[in-house]
């Protein structure tokens, strides 16, 4: 036995350069407060990030709930299980919250946790901006689940369509609570969508030009931007149906000059989108896990960016087709069908891509990689079961059945839920610093893979077979009682997938082995520092000198040395090169950011019972505002240059 | 496959067209599919395999070559199938359009209404203008062209056997047509979520030759006749007295209101509750009592008639053919 010293530990002593003292001085400078106190002052990407995922699986748990519930109301035909008006708050909030509250959330927060230490920086660009943003959040569930679970759950549809859910006909507080639950959770998505833009634009790792950006990241990015764009319109819309439920203006109201049409344009103008939203992160994470496993980098770089960015575009220009049973001229309906089909072909593109990263690849097919197959094989039903709904004539058979919840069902489990768990088994470890156990995860994979077919390909059926949508019962000569059994049957199926995973993910946070850093060999940076991640992520920011920062042939990573580490401090690059530019000091924990966002639930939420609860709000809005704003003292400089080793 | 309700039950031109190109996509779908499937087995094996071999990612330039051209080639392809299908498309939806040719029309306005449809037959002749509830009836061989006005929120008239879906929208006057080629009975259902009893607004329509439907015509146009009976006659006064007057309308009678359905020849009809339950004095006795029960949130409200009363009502309303 000897009784030397470890290098490394010998270094603490020694070398002030040497990782561990490097973590010794950054430590106690990033990270969280102390108890509760931390916890809700925390400007922290990850923390936010992580509890921002917890919060929305949280709802997607209440959601599935549901989800089950009408499933067994359904399971036979004139099923007593319970009355319409119950149905209907399920369905609604169901829907609401899969959308508003899981789906987006869950996806922007994965970027806000992934996308700083994939391109190597220490925070988001804005982290009092981010905590705020998850507090809104937050708020707005609540506020959902409140209503749901005080029977005041709104009832008119995800959708809102008016004059149903106008004042005349939805009277009482249920659609208020859905119109300011949406408008809370459009600000935490614009605000996130900020964040990811900004700090890819500005906080790029030195040598990480656009050219080598992750495709991860390039997904993220084409998503903020569609959520900069798509998101005001259904924030436009809610606050105009809220005027004319609260101070009865008269947007939708036909009778007095409003058109219940422009609803519908408005909503769908932001929910097509919304769709691709959802996917297009989704089309990342399969990204990574594809280059991962398949031991190459993911074939066709530059088609896949372009055909994300195409996507981005492409998904803006066919909302009407969510109309075609509206008055519209056969000219206006060709153009959306010909922009739908459009929209197959930059998808097509990727997931060409991907079979060909597989098949000159060396992959192994651990569970994240069984995700991405599940994916390609649930999501391409999904997309081609979209034709169906692009072409006007089959449309006008099939649209508002239940075809409808078959091909949303596939895109969204098949294009976003399968790639996100696919994303949770592969990022976990970086996370907890723990391995998730592959057998249970090939368990739940497979129930879950078999849990949606049998849930879902019925309802294609269904519809069909001439099945109304958002229907809480039917009778018994329609015939239709056979298929919705299996669906139910099926549903019971994705309950137990569901159970062995949360009991998997329960396992390993106790007791999965130790992870290490690098578990995959991945290819991109979150894969360079030790899991979990630091809470400054990277002791020194690294230099990438390729696409595949990990797996180029330059041994050791180059890294910039020269920021101070007596106060947050990152690096601001240029935006498309990547070449360092400044140095900027980021701030510290603070409450500031809650109470904001507390100002702004008073307000929103006051103002649906009283119109001058806008006015108190926006009031303690302001003052939250003055108090985020208020000059600070900079701490002392002491560094002058960043210094770029060559 | 005729499976009974299904679009592909199809008894009218649009209906037909549009089954076509549905079997036509779905045929198109599953090549597709399997294609894609296939391509992805088939990587997944070499990939096996050359991992079984102990050898790395392929990354010779000539592999990369050989990809990028099958990339495209399945790009070309896809392009090439979207064409087709956007060709189809636009051909059906020609073909479904209104026939700008056609004979002798019949014009239907239909309303819809929480949770209930109204129909309104024109003719050149007002007093011949014809009103219905939750039963449509149309002549076989004829294009019908239906004007779609809504009372309240927006709802959808569909009969999967005849057409796809209109919408039927508040201060739109939407349009569509349809044309049964043989005789037959369905049931159609809204399509559009419409408040609390979206599930249980449906209708009746029956499709049967130029010949009965004329006569079917020429019996609606006509007024209830006075009961005869005693105990119809009560019922008479019971339906006069009681609030059943203040929404429902039977013509040849003071009651004259058109909130509810119009009652003139509801013993003629299959079903009642908007299409949803069957047309029999034990059913239609539960629906006055209450129909809430039957139909939570419907707009028509309990009536606990005695049971004398009642029976006199339901005796007049038979008489109602």
């Amino acid at each position: 036995m000897s009784a030397q010293p470890l290098p490394a530990e010998r270094a603490v002593e020694t070398d002030p350069n040497s990782i561990a003292s490097v973590h010794a001085r950054l430590e106690p400078v990033w990270r969280n407060g102390p108890g509760l106190w931390g916890w809700l002052t925390s400007v922290n990407h990850k923390s936010i990030a992580l509890r921002s995922i917890l919060t929305a699986f949280a709802f997607f748990a209440i959601a599935g709930v549901e989800a089950a519930l009408m499933r067994v109301q359904l399971a036979r035909p004139e099923n007593s299980f319970m009355g319409p008006d119950r149905y209907n708050q399920l369905f609604t909030t169901h829907g609401s919250a899969m959308m508003f509250l899981f789906a987006v959330p869950v996806v922007q927060s994965v970027a806000l946790y992934f996308v700083p230490i994939m391109i190597g920086t220490r925070n988001v660009a804005f982290p009092r901006l981010n905590a705020f943003g998850y507090w809104t959040y937050l708020i707005g569930g609540l506020l959902l689940f409140a209503g749901l679970f005080t029977n005041t759950g709104p009832d008119q549809g995800w959708f809102s369509y008016v004059p149903l859910a106008g004042p005349g006909f939805s009277p009482g507080k249920r659609v208020d609570i859905w119109a300011q639950m949406i408008t809370f959770t459009e600000i935490a998505a614009i605000v996130a969508a900020i964040e990811v833009i900004v700090t890819v634009f500005k906080q790029r790792a030195p040598g990480m030009s656009l050219n080598r950006v992750p495709l991860f990241v390039w997904a993220m990015v084409v998503m903020s931007f569609m959520v900069l764009v798509a998101m005001p319109y259904v924030a436009t819309a809610s606050a105009m149906l809220a005027m004319d439920r609260l101070i009865a203006t008269q947007f939708f109201n036909y009778a007095e000059g409003g058109d219940a049409l422009l609803w519908q344009h408005l909503f769908w103008f932001f929910a097509h989108p919304e769709v691709y939203i959802i996917f297009i992160p989704a089309l990342g994470m399969v990204s990574a896990i594809v280059a991962t496993f398949s031991r190459r980098p993911v074939f066709g770089y530059t088609a896949l960016v372009l055909a994300l960015v195409a996507i981005g575009f492409l998904s803006f220009g066919l909302w009407v087709h969510h109309m075609f049973a509206t008055p519209l001229t056969q000219t206006g309906q060709s153009f959306f069908t010909a922009a739908s089909a459009m929209i197959a072909i930059p998808t097509g593109v990727t997931i060409f891509c991907w079979i060909a990263t597989i098949w000159s690849g060396r992959p192994r097919f651990d569970t994240p990689m069984l995700y991405v197959v599940g994916f390609i094989a649930l999501f391409v039903i999904g997309g081609l079961s979209g034709l169906f709904l692009a072409s006007v004539p089959v449309d006008l058979q099939l649209t508002d059945t239940f075809f409808l919840p078959g091909h949303i069902h596939y895109v969204l489990l098949g294009g976003m839920v399968f790639p996100l768990f696919g994303a949770l088994h592969y990022w976990f470890p970086k996370v907890t610093g723990r391995m998730m156990s592959e057998r249970l995860g090939k368990v739940s994979f497979w129930l879950l893979f078999v849990g949606v077919n049998v849930t879902f390909f019925p309802q294609l059926l269904l519809g069909m077979a001439g099945m109304p949508r958002r229907v809480y019962t039917y009778l018994a000569d329609t015939g239709w009682g056979g298929l919705n059994l299996t669906s139910s049957i099926g549903a019971g199926l994705l309950a137990i997938g569901l159970l062995v995973l949360v009991f998997n993910i329960a396992r390993s946070l106790a007791a999965g082995p130790p992870a290490g850093a690098d578990p995959w060999g991945g290819e991109t940076l979150e894969w360079a520092i030790s899991s979990p991640a630091p809470d400054y992520n990277f002791a020194y920011i690294p230099i990438v000198h390729g696409r595949s920062a990990l797996w180029a042939d330059t041994g050791e990573l180059d890294a910039v040395t020269g920021l101070r580490e007596d106060r947050r401090e990152v690096l601001q690059t240029t935006m498309l090169d990547a070449e360092p530019d400044s140095r900027h000091e980021h701030p510290d924990p603070t409450i500031v950011p809650l109470l904001a966002a507390l100002a702004v639930g008073v307000g929103l939420i006051s103002g649906i019972f009283d119109p001058m609860g806008f006015a108190v709000g926006g009031v303690l809005t302001l003052i939250a505002l003055a108090a985020w704003g208020w000059p600070q003292k900079t701490k002392p400089n002491t560094h002058e240059i960043v210094e770029v080793p060559k | 496959m005729t499976w009974a309700g299904s679009i592909f039950d199809t008894a009218g031109p649009p209906a037909e067209r549009i089954a076509r190109l549905a079997w036509f996509l779905i045929i198109v779908s599953a090549v597709t599919y399997l294609l894609v499937l296939v391509a992805t087995g088939m990587a997944m094996r070499r990939a096996r395999a050359r991992r079984a071999r102990g050898e790395l990612a392929d990354a010779r330039p000539e592999t990369g070559k050989r990809l990028t051209r099958n990339v495209a080639i399945a790009a070309i392809a896809t392009t090439l199938l979207l064409l087709v299908f956007v060709t189809a498309t636009a051909l059906t939806n020609k073909a479904i359009a209104w026939p700008l040719n056609a004979q002798q029309p019949l014009t239907i306005e239909v309303t819809g209404n929480q949770w209930w449809w109204q129909f309104r037959y024109r003719d050149s002749v007002p007093s011949n203008w014809l009103t219905t509830s939750n039963e449509l009836h149309i002549p076989v061989g004829r294009p019908v062209r239906v004007i779609l006005l809504s009372n309240d929120v927006i709802h959808s008239f569909w009969i999967p056997e005849l057409h796809g879906k209109q919408d039927v929208i508040p201060g739109h006057r939407n349009t569509t047509w349809i044309q049964a080629d043989r005789p037959g009975a369905w049931k159609a259902r809204c399509a559009e979520f419409c408040g609390l009893q979206h599930a249980k607004m449906a209708f009746d329509v029956v499709a049967e030759s130029p010949a009965q439907f004329d006569r079917w015509y020429e019996s609606q146009l006509a007024s209830a006749q006075p009961p005869t009976d005693s105990s119809a006659k009560h019922g008479h006064d019971v339906f006069m007295q009681r609030t059943c007057i203040m929404c429902h309308a039977i013509s040849g009678t003071e009651a004259g209101s058109s909130v509810g359905p119009e009652l003139t020849h509801i013993a003629s009809r299959p079903s009642i509750a908007a299409g949803t339950l069957p047309n029999t004095r034990e059913n239609l006795g539960r629906w006055i009592l209450n129909p809430q029960l039957i139909k939570p949130g419907v707009r028509m409200p309990p009536n606990a008639l005695p049971p004398a009363e009642m029976n006199a009502l339901l005796d007049y309303l038979e008489t109602l053919k």
